[in-house]
């Protein structure tokens, strides 16, 4: 059910209620889709997307451009995992192009992500270059405005 | 000096808006919930908004001919001919214009004598009776009844028509009750004005705010082509309200007429707005699409919740209107909007501000965020149980 995701996908605290009157189904079937969805991982979680900028956190985020050695029978499969097993990696996509994996990277100071990239992920077998970009300003996010100053103009009442 | 006897009978004879007084009140609070506004809530698509600011780097900041851009004109003739299957020549039988407002001024002062009468539906868009009144015709009301759902039909314009009836003006799907007419409904009153020699004009701003079905333009019925004015525009659908543009579309003799007071009066409208038109109607229809979805899912919630509330309502089918009946508070539509508004912080407006007809029925617009309109309704529940419980 598209629509359902659709809706959860921008707001996941809606009500079972709400979502029921939106979509003209009973809060049984909205239940029962939504367990369904969870249960084939459909569904993976339900967060909240946060400025922790605004919030005061000095995160600090890099990305990252992985080369690899791509190994007999399982590709690039299973350095990937041995990367995305790390807390510290938000993020991997395999990538067409001049790289092979983009690696996002969360941590509280430079010295901790360049630490993590210089004794964790180049030692990796079969990872031959890496390429750190430190992000620098986010202006959007998974679809949404950070700073939007758009706001509502209209007046309160009209025909 | 006295004003009063210097200006206009016509425009002394317009009662003031009955929407002024909720404006005022609602603009004074911080926490109010506005169900009152009658535009989307979603800014124009980024893509029609590039256009604009695009076109104004590369200076086309002057007038266009007075029935708009031949490109604007050519992309309205290709939608309608692509939707509905009607043919209007961009070089005759189409105007573009101020918004729909200008278009149905223009209609009126191009076709209206002295003492002309104009059929109109009720309850209805505001500027309906006014506009008539300006041209110096005669707006003659017909009620709509709740029992058919807000339609018109022949049986109902019948006792109203008089020897000086020479339009039927129309707008479904329609502001404020979110009736649309079927195709069936349509048909009956296509036979009605082919059988009386009326003339039809037909505002169909929110055609493309239709759910549960699709719209059925009028000019495309059979027969219907030549007898009707077609108004629409783009500030519902792309949410273009400030941008002031719509259109008309009809016979080249009525539309020309259009055009000489246009040409003198209004000479063309915006070219940045016709810009944004143009992309609206090549790229924007997607984001069409993906606010009328918004609409329709926002549309349920507030039915269910009226429902629940228990004041009852019909299933609006289209606009982005509900207008639900408030007779069992044992309030009068003025009434509940003016101490909902006091007690709850919800502004809405009274259906009797479109008419007469409109008595015992608020209009909610659910052009506003999910989020408002739950908290709306929970604040009208409130409202409800302490009005019907005595406590007000």
């Amino acid at each position: 059910m598209r629509e359902l995701l659709e809706i959860l996908e921008r707001n996941s605290r809606i009500s079972t209620g709400e979502l029921a009157s939106m979509l003209k189904k009973s809060e049984y079937e909205i239940e029962n889709e939504i367990s369904r969805l969870e249960r084939e991982k459909i569904i993976l979680s339900y967060g909240a997307l946060i400025n922790w900028e605004k919030f005061g956190d000095d995160k600090i985020t890099a990305v990252i451009e992985v080369n690899l050695t791509p190994q007999r029978e399982v590709g690039f499969d299973s350095i990937a995992e041995r990367i995305y097993r790390y807390d510290e990696v938000r993020t991997v996509y395999l990538m067409s192009g001049n790289f092979d994996l983009l690696v996002i990277i969360e941590g509280s100071s430079l010295k901790e992500i360049s630490n993590f990239v210089a004794t964790r992920l180049s030692t990796i077998e079969g990872v031959t270059q890496t390429r750190s970009h430190f992000m620098l300003k986010p202006f959007k996010k998974d679809g949404v405005i950070l700073d939007n100053e758009e706001q509502d103009r209209r007046l309160v009442v009209t025909p | 000096m006295s004003w009063n006897d210097r200006l206009s009978n016509a425009v002394q004879s317009i009662a003031p808006s009955g929407i002024r007084k909720f404006f005022d009140i609602a603009a004074q609070m911080e926490d109010v919930i506005s169900l009152g506004v009658g535009e989307p809530d979603f800014v124009t698509p980024w893509t029609i908004r590039e256009s604009c600011v695009y076109g104004l780097e590369r200076g086309y900041t002057s007038y266009t001919a007075n029935r708009g851009t031949l490109e604007l004109r050519t992309e309205i003739a290709n939608h309608y001919k692509k939707i509905f299957n009607v043919e209007y020549n961009p070089d005759t039988e189409i105007l573009v214009t101020v918004g729909v407002s200008e278009a149905l001024d223009l209609a009126m002062r191009a076709l209206i004598n002295p003492g002309d009468e104009v059929l109109i539906p009720e309850p209805c868009y505001v500027s309906y009776a006014a506009c008539t009144i300006l041209a110096g015709g005669i707006p003659v009301a017909v009620p709509a009844k709740i029992e058919n759902e807000f339609r018109i039909t022949p049986e109902e314009l019948e006792p109203y028509l008089t020897d000086k009836t020479k339009v039927l003006l129309i707008g479904y799907p329609n502001n404020p009750t979110g009736a649309i007419m079927t195709r069936q409904d349509l048909l009956k009153i296509a036979d009605f004005a082919e059988a009386k020699d009326l003339i039809v004009i037909s505002d169909e701003i929110y055609g493309d705010l239709t759910y549960d079905g699709v719209h059925e333009c009028f000019s495309a019925l059979p027969k219907m082509r030549d007898r009707t004015l077609l108004l629409n525009g783009f500030s519902k659908a792309y949410a273009m309200t400030g941008w002031r543009v719509g259109y008309a579309l009809g016979n080249p003799d009525f539309i020309g007429a259009m055009t000489k007071i246009h040409q003198y009066t209004m000479l063309c409208a915006p070219i940045t707005a016709q810009m944004g038109a143009v992309e609206a109607l090549r790229n924007g229809e997607k984001y069409m699409h993906k606010m009328v979805a918004e609409y329709d899912r926002r549309r349920n919630l507030i039915y269910d919740g009226f429902k629940n509330i228990g004041l009852e309502s019909f299933e609006p089918k289209g606009a982005f209107y509900i207008f639900p009946n408030i007779t069992s508070t044992g309030l009068t539509a003025e009434e509940f909007a003016e101490k909902l508004i006091m007690a709850e912080h919800v502004a809405l407006v009274p259906g009797t501000a479109f008419g007469k007809s409109g008595a015992g029925h608020v209009r909610c617009s659910y052009a506003t965020a999910i989020e408002k309109i739950s908290e709306a309704l929970n604040r009208i529940e409130h409202f409800v149980k302490k009005s019907k419980g005595g406590k007000l």
